[in-house]
């Protein structure tokens, strides 16, 4: 028991860690390498197929785009810039096929410019994810978008470096 | 006046009774801690020709010991901080006169001071209080410029001083004082979790901070009232902004919006009957005017842009909006009984959140041009922008309610400092907290 909440944290440091090393790169790779089916026998037990989506153990899947829940946007804008497409799109996938699915869309914005003119900027990037979510199936009572404007910042640090991570919209499910 | 301010609990009725014990402990030290976390204040820039000026301990004459800091020390200190004046330390007065008559003008001008004030204390006739009387002379005519008495209640020798220190600014500057005045701000302490955010009432000089509020979730955009009794603002207590009005003194306080959407940017009417502010119920944000006596609440924009933080023309009859319609933020106005929006600013590639000048000609602005923020004025009258501080992320920007400053928020490395800036640009004052992030400051109308 003792050794396994070790191994955990160890792993967890590890992945700390690695999440500051990124650093100027704010864009993820979008393209999942494409994975190969020369596995033999696949049980039900087996790593489920990350292009499912509507498999909800892909949330905790690095393969699959539903474990990626955070949509980046570019200084005073709001449109959902193109490699960030597939992840709403999965997502959109998902909630379509779940009609117990609830998610709350939390816009927020960098720290430069007026408060309450940021939290009108979250807002607007939520509504943007919002729309392509119900472009992509999910229905309105499902999403929810709430502001935070720059008000829940992600990093403090008054640079580019920091300012990409907190211009974001996190997709927050509240039921699956 | 300043001495029976309560906290409330960021939640109302929704607890049992020992949770909300739990609560008001914990507000009740956090408030404590705010006391102990005064505002300092320190001249960056001062005016270059600062008007030298001796105030001379007043006589205490009032039953029961005298107050550590004196009510000269309070007013020389007053006097300093605001960039235009030079007082002289006590260690250099080699005469403490307490009545004309002993005044040797001789000696304060080779001392080289061009005005001395003098005074006391005496208990109030009326049993309670104090009231201080006090004189001001010309040292180079020996003319009386000043002969007054202010009286203030038992807890507020503090606030006697500092209605003083209104007094000299005035008859020196010709522009009322702004000393007997208060401000309000946002601090957060603490790092994630564990974070808190409180919003603070303070006197002008970070003496005496009250915590109004205090909350785990964001607050913001504080606006005062127009008898400087009611706080307006925005809190995130239930997940989603909500705006809120609350009595400074009593702790009470009224739920004003909580729609879906953003509820946000509350700000009083001149004559406190209504608040513009800003809500998204339609999809994007929008200006809006509630009646408080009717709840009548009237949409003035309708625009697919970002209209936000309202803000009134000291008659009352124009609302001044920030909006992105014409595709950055700019300044925008609109009749406050409806109407067409006009463009205000336009030079610049940012200008947000505006605090209109108490006469109504000049507007405070944060200006933004890259990544640099500064606190800007734009003169209505000429359409000129003078940008006043050198940035590079300051914004909120709020005027005294003389014209004489302007309190806006900045930032010291990873830190929310609050500063302010004389309406010249010529001084400008640093105000530090010991601790925590501060940020939306608003400065109180004058308090009678």
């Amino acid at each position: 028991m003792k050794i396994a909440l070790r191994l955990l944290l160890a792993l967890a440091v590890a992945f700390a860690v690695s999440a500051c090393r990124k650093d100027t790169q704010p864009v993820e790779d979008t393209t999942p390498t494409p994975v190969e089916d020369t596995t033999e026998d696949v049980t039900t037990s087996a790593a489920p197929d990350p292009r499912d989506y509507t498999d909800a153990r892909n949330f905790d899947n690095p393969e699959s785009l539903l474990s990626k829940r955070v949509v980046y946007f570019d200084f005073d804008k709001s449109e959902v810039k193109a490699e960030y497409r597939s992840i709403v799109a999965a997502h959109a996938a998902y909630i379509a096929s779940s009609s117990s699915a609830q998610v709350t869309l939390e816009g927020h914005a960098d720290e430069r410019g007026t408060r309450e003119y940021n939290l009108g900027l979250g807002e607007r990037r939520g509504n943007s994810v919002n729309g392509l979510l119900s472009a992509g199936g999910a229905r309105g009572g499902q999403l929810d978008v709430v502001s935070y404007g720059e008000e829940r910042p992600i990093c403090r640090v008054s640079d580019e470096d920091c300012w990409w991570k907190n211009r974001r919209v996190e997709i927050v499910y509240t039921a699956r | 006046m300043f001495s029976n301010a309560k906290s409330t609990s960021f939640s109302d009725m929704t607890v049992t009774d020992t949770m909300k014990r739990l609560l008001l402990a914990l507000l009740f030290i956090t408030g404590a801690s705010a006391a102990q976390a005064r505002l300092e204040i320190e001249i960056v820039q001062g005016n270059a020709a600062q008007l030298p000026i001796a105030v001379v301990p007043f006589q205490w004459r009032a039953a029961g010991q005298p107050p550590i800091t004196g009510v000269a020390s309070v007013v020389s200190d007053d006097l300093y901080r605001s960039g235009l004046f030079a007082p002289m330390d006590e260690k250099d007065m080699v005469d403490r006169p307490v009545d004309a008559e002993s005044i040797k003008f001789g000696t304060w001008r080779l001392l080289k001071t061009d005005y001395i004030v003098i005074g006391q204390v005496n208990d109030s006739p009326s049993g309670s209080g104090f009231d201080i009387v006090y004189q001001m002379f010309d040292v180079h005519t020996q003319e009386r410029l000043l002969s007054q008495i202010t009286s203030v209640g038992p807890g507020d020798l503090r606030f006697g001083a500092h209605r003083v220190a209104d007094a000299i600014y005035e008859k020196l500057t010709g522009v009322p004082g702004a000393f007997a005045t208060r401000i309000a701000y946002v601090s957060a302490t603490g790092e994630g979790d564990s974070l808190q955010y409180e919003l603070v009432v303070a006197d002008a000089d970070g003496f005496n901070p009250i915590t109004v509020v205090g909350s785990p979730e964001p607050l913001l955009s504080p606006s005062w009232s127009p008898d400087g009794e009611k706080l307006a603002y925005v809190s995130f207590e239930q997940g989603n902004s909500a705006i809120y009005v609350q009595e400074v003194a009593t702790g009470a306080r009224e739920l004003v919006s909580s729609g879906k959407g953003i509820n946000g940017a509350p700000a009083f009417s001149p004559d406190g009957t209504k608040i513009a502010l800003t809500l998204s119920r339609t999809g994007n944000p929008e200006i809006y005017v509630r009646d408080l006596r009717t709840n009548d609440t009237r949409q003035l924009t309708q625009h697919w842009a970002i209209d936000t933080e309202p803000t009134w023309s000291p008659d009352g009859r124009t609302i001044y909006f920030t909006s992105d319609r014409g595709g950055r933020p700019q300044i925008y106005q609109v009749p406050a009984s409806g109407g067409t929006a006009e463009r205000v600013t336009r030079e610049g590639d940012y200008n947000a959140r505006a605090s209109v000048a108490p006469d109504g000609r000049s507007i405070a602005i944060a200006n933004g041009r890259g990544n640099e923020y500064r606190i800007a004025v734009w003169e209505l009258d000429h359409g000129r922008l003078r940008i006043l501080t050198p940035g590079v992320l300051d914004e909120s920007p709020s005027f005294a309610p003389n014209g004489s400053m302007i309190l806006y928020a900045t930032r010291e490395g990873s830190r929310g400092v609050l500063s302010a800036v004389s309406a010249d640009g010529n001084v400008r004052q640093r105000i530090i907290l010991s601790e925590g992030d501060v940020r939306e400051p608003a400065w109180s109308p004058v308090i009678r």
